[in-house]
């Protein structure tokens, strides 16, 4: 399993089709956190797949701000029948043609099956990859690292937040 | 591991005081979950000393349209004693549920449909099941059914000689020193 791209590495941009006839950059959702997921195919056989799971849990990321992205190696045909069936509510992405290239840079392709692996990025506002993960290829992870990750980002930019209305505070104290 | 420790508002099968819990996190309407049923309630016959049952609603509404009126309903029928009884008749009847069903379901039990009916329409289980949901996924469920033995995830399946082996596995553990 060739290593994914760790947090603190800048996320690559890419820009990918969300429909036959639209596309979607990862800088198009600059200014929040995105969740990037990875996963090997549409149309696995079981009911709780990765995707129907997350679909259920969307709500939870939205209340962090954050917007999630399913990505595999599918074409936006097959991907739009599949979001159809399982009434998905957020973009699943083409790495279609040239094949794979966006789960190359992200270091979550897997050369030996010609799929993406599933592979979990938690990418914040600035577009800093703040947390990723992946899982052994028939193990859907689920999403508690997802929420935890979005939950340290949130704390962080409180406290940043914070911080910069002290600075600020300090130097109006400092002009008065 | 299991985010969300066993408490009172849980609903338990088998001896209160096992040493192992089996907490499962299921959909009413998955029919993975239903498969799952015969194996658990065989399981808690082979080791109905050593094991306990916790069931958690994991309801994925948008492919199982059922799923959380369903659970909603067997939470109706718990907060009259009933709660496994309900939980059976409806994976009894998985194939054909509907509302219609789970007023029947509900009457069977002595329950009336006005009652349930007051319950559904008022959604007052609503935010139960979702605490159960939203555990479920701070725990790492990934699926349905999602089982833990004392608060590790089962990531093998759910055929009866898996279960078993994991917890032989955990009593192995639990009898060391």
């Amino acid at each position: 399993m060739a290593p994914v791209l760790e947090a603190g590495t800048r996320a690559p941009n890419f820009r990918l089709r969300v429909t036959p006839d639209q596309t979607l950059a990862l800088e198009d959702l600059a200014g929040r956190p995105v969740i990037i997921a990875f996963y090997p195919a549409d149309w696995s056989p079981v009911c709780g797949d990765q995707m129907t799971l997350y679909n259920e849990i969307l709500p939870e990321f939205h209340r962090f701000g954050a917007e999630l992205l399913g990505i595999s190696v599918d074409s936006a045909w097959c991907h739009r029948a599949f979001a159809h069936h399982r009434h998905l509510h957020f973009p699943l992405l083409a790495d279609f043609e040239p094949k794979g290239d966006v789960a190359r840079s992200y270091g979550a392709y897997r050369f030996s099956e010609g799929v993406c692996e599933r592979a979990l990025f938690v990418v914040d506002a600035d577009g800093v990859i703040a947390w990723s993960y992946c899982s052994p290829i028939a193990v859907n992870p689920g999403a508690d690292g997802i929420l935890e990750a979005l939950e340290r980002i949130s704390a962080e930019e409180t406290e940043g937040a914070e911080g910069k209305d002290r600075d600020h505070a300090a130097r109006a104290r400092h002009a008065g | 591991m299991l985010h969300a420790p066993v408490t009172q508002a849980d609903h338990i099968r088998g001896d209160r005081n096992a040493p192992i819990t089996l907490v499962e996190y299921g959909d009413y309407q998955c029919p993975h979950c239903a498969a799952a049923q015969p194996n658990v309630i065989m399981l808690l016959r082979q080791y109905s000393r050593e094991v306990r049952l916790v069931f958690r609603h994991f309801p994925l509404t948008e492919i199982h349209p059922q799923a959380e009126t369903a659970a909603e309903s067997a939470e109706y029928a718990g907060s009259h004693g009933l709660f496994w009884e309900m939980h059976d008749g409806i994976y009894a009847n998985q194939d054909r549920l509907s509302l219609p069903v789970l007023f029947a379901l509900a009457s069977a039990l002595g329950l009336p449909e006005a009652g349930l009916r007051r319950s559904l329409a008022t959604r007052e289980y609503a935010a139960k099941v979702r605490a159960d949901f939203l555990g479920g996924v701070r725990s790492g469920v990934n699926g349905t059914p999602t089982f833990f033995i004392n608060g590790r995830r089962h990531d093998g399946t759910y055929m009866l000689d898996d279960l078993a082996q994991a917890v032989e596995q955990q009593l192995a553990v639990g009898a060391e020193p």
